[in-house]
């Protein structure tokens, strides 16, 4: 079977020698779950933005679920992949001025054309699921940060997606409602969903990944399993890293 | 400032006012009682006795001058409503465009709003009524299945007719307030936060649906005051038909004073004119914006 992400050397720079992205190669194949770690600026972000085409890149080879994506973008494709890839993001970034279920149901409705009654039952199921089916009415400014980001998770799986992108989902968060988005985060992994998560949580880590990825000033320091990466990492940079995570 | 310095200050600037108003007042009456007319407006009674060019309900020149005047102010109100919306129209593509992804319409309405914001009014209502409307009345006879005639007049659009003063003071008006309000729609459409557009592009929503189902009604509440006082601006800078013999209000009072001299009369006329106008511009500009915000209370 195809994996589901192929990255080739991916490079980008934003400024003329510092490098965003340095000959970046990956693969995430299906039903796995990667989780990127990383200092800050050290180009998480913006590798797991190019995936759906938010972020172009200089030089390399990119496919998402098998449509190739070049360094010169094409619209027409990178709209076929952004319907069939979710992406969730630190600031959760809910449309304000609609309600929960509105917030879930725009994009089947105006992107899949699907009915409305349709695509609010569907809604309804994945909030339940979430466990916030009573907010549906409310307004995104009315819920609790936690409560945010697991509709920004129902809003992204109703395009019914074969990946989800994490770009900090926990970041933003007050530390006690942390867990309510990681054990979404953790269900949706158990069901077979491939996931490519950047995030600090060594606990999630741990737990749901199947391998880490480490990365510095825009280069792939290591790849790992999470039992190797967190025992006994290979490299010392990456060693460093968590050793300050662990001081906080 | 100590209280006492306050009220001292204020007091003072109090008794300025009060001898200036007195000033005027007294420069008034002395012009009034030279010119022997007094100050009354039985005169708005009398027949006008002059032809107008364009008149939204019946007139002839035996009508009163209070007549003449109201046909004006319809005049003016028909120039003004249909460049208002005009304006927002072409500001809002020329908005769109600016703040899009195509960097060549980018640059074009970058292009069209430097010059046309940087050239006086005046001077494009010159043009668009030498330039674009006059030129018709001589060379071009153009009729479509008589649903589109251009005619020596002006433009007949199936029994609506167009006349060319109208079309120059239309068209002129409503280019420059376009040009004003694309800025303010970007204005807003740039309050709103980044990640806003990366949610919609990321659901597969187009840039257009993005823009006027996401970004839009966040925009608006931004937006509203400014587009208000281009409109504003809009209604007061209608008076300028009279550079192009459209009789609007103002072109008509400036006969009335011709004809009857009665000066201080007319502008007082023409003042509540447009205070009225204008209040009726400001007010429903004040109830969409409660609209919205009511409508967006949540957010």
């Amino acid at each position: 079977m195809e994996p589901i992400v192929i990255a080739k050397n991916l490079t980008k720079s934003y400024t003329k020698g510092l490098r965003a992205l340095d000959n970046v190669s990956l693969t995430v194949n299906q039903g796995k779950v990667l989780v990127v770690m990383g200092p800050s600026g050290s180009g998480k972000s913006t590798l797991i933005r190019t995936f759906n085409g938010l972020e172009t890149f200089d030089r390399g080879e990119l496919s998402i679920l098998g449509i190739k994506v070049n360094s010169t973008p094409d619209e027409r494709k990178i709209q076929k992949i952004r319907r069939r890839v979710g992406m969730v993001f630190q600031q959760f970034n809910l449309f304000p001025h609609l309600s929960i279920l509105e917030n879930i149901t725009l994009a089947p409705v105006h992107v899949q054309k699907r009915r409305q009654i349709e695509a609010e039952e569907y809604g309804m199921f994945l909030l339940s699921q979430m466990g916030i089916d009573s907010h549906a009415k409310k307004y995104p400014s009315q819920l609790s940060g936690g409560e945010q980001q697991r509709v920004a998770i129902a809003r992204a799986l109703a395009l019914k997606p074969e990946l989800l992108l994490f770009d900090e989902p926990t970041s933003a968060l007050d530390p006690e409602r942390i867990n309510e988005v990681l054990d979404a985060m953790r269900r949706l992994a158990e069901q077979g969903m491939t996931m490519v998560v950047v995030t600090h949580e060594i606990g999630f880590a741990k737990d749901v990944s199947d391998q880490v990825l480490f990365m510095d000033s825009g280069k792939v320091i290591e790849t790992s399993p999470p039992s190797i990466f967190f025992s006994n990492a290979r490299h010392e940079r990456s060693r460093k890293f968590l050793n300050q995570l662990d001081n906080h | 400032m100590k209280i006492n310095q306050k009220i001292f200050l204020q007091f003072g600037i109090c008794i300025i006012l009060f001898c200036l108003i007195g000033i005027l007042i007294n420069n008034l009456t002395v012009n009034l009682i030279r010119t022997g007319l007094g100050f009354n407006f039985s005169w708005l009674f009398k027949p006008a006795s002059f032809a107008l060019a364009e008149h939204p309900l019946p007139y002839t020149s035996s009508d009163s001058y209070a007549w003449a005047l109201f046909i004006g102010w319809l005049n003016s109100l028909k120039v003004i409503v249909s460049s208002l919306i005009l304006a927002t129209f072409l500001g809002t593509i020329i908005a769109f465009a600016r703040t899009g992804k195509n960097s060549l319409l980018g640059l074009i309405s970058a292009a069209y709003i430097t010059i046309i914001r940087q050239t006086p009014l005046l001077l494009q209502l010159m043009f668009w009524y030498f330039v674009g409307f006059l030129g018709l009345k001589d060379n071009m006879f153009i009729h479509i299945k008589n649903i589109f005639n251009i005619t020596n007049q002006g433009i007949d659009f199936s029994g609506l007719f167009f006349s060319s003063e109208f079309l120059a003071l239309s068209l002129g008006l409503s280019i420059f307030t376009s040009a004003y309000i694309a800025e303010v729609i970007r204005g807003g459409i740039i309050s709103v936060s980044r990640g806003q557009w990366e949610a919609f592009r990321s659901l597969g929503l187009s840039e257009r649906k993005g823009l006027i189902r996401i970004i839009l009604p966040q925009a608006l509440p931004a937006i509203i005051p400014g587009l208000t006082s281009q409109y504003l601006n809009l209604a007061k800078n209608s008076t300028l038909a009279i550079a192009v013999g459209y009789s609007d209000i103002y072109a008509i009072n400036d006969t009335i004073i011709n004809q009857t001299g009665r000066a201080i009369e007319c502008f007082i006329i023409l003042l509540f004119s447009f205070l009225l106008l204008n209040l009726l511009i400001t007010n429903t500009m004040e109830i969409i914006n409660r609209l919205i915000l009511n409508s967006q209370k949540h957010t």
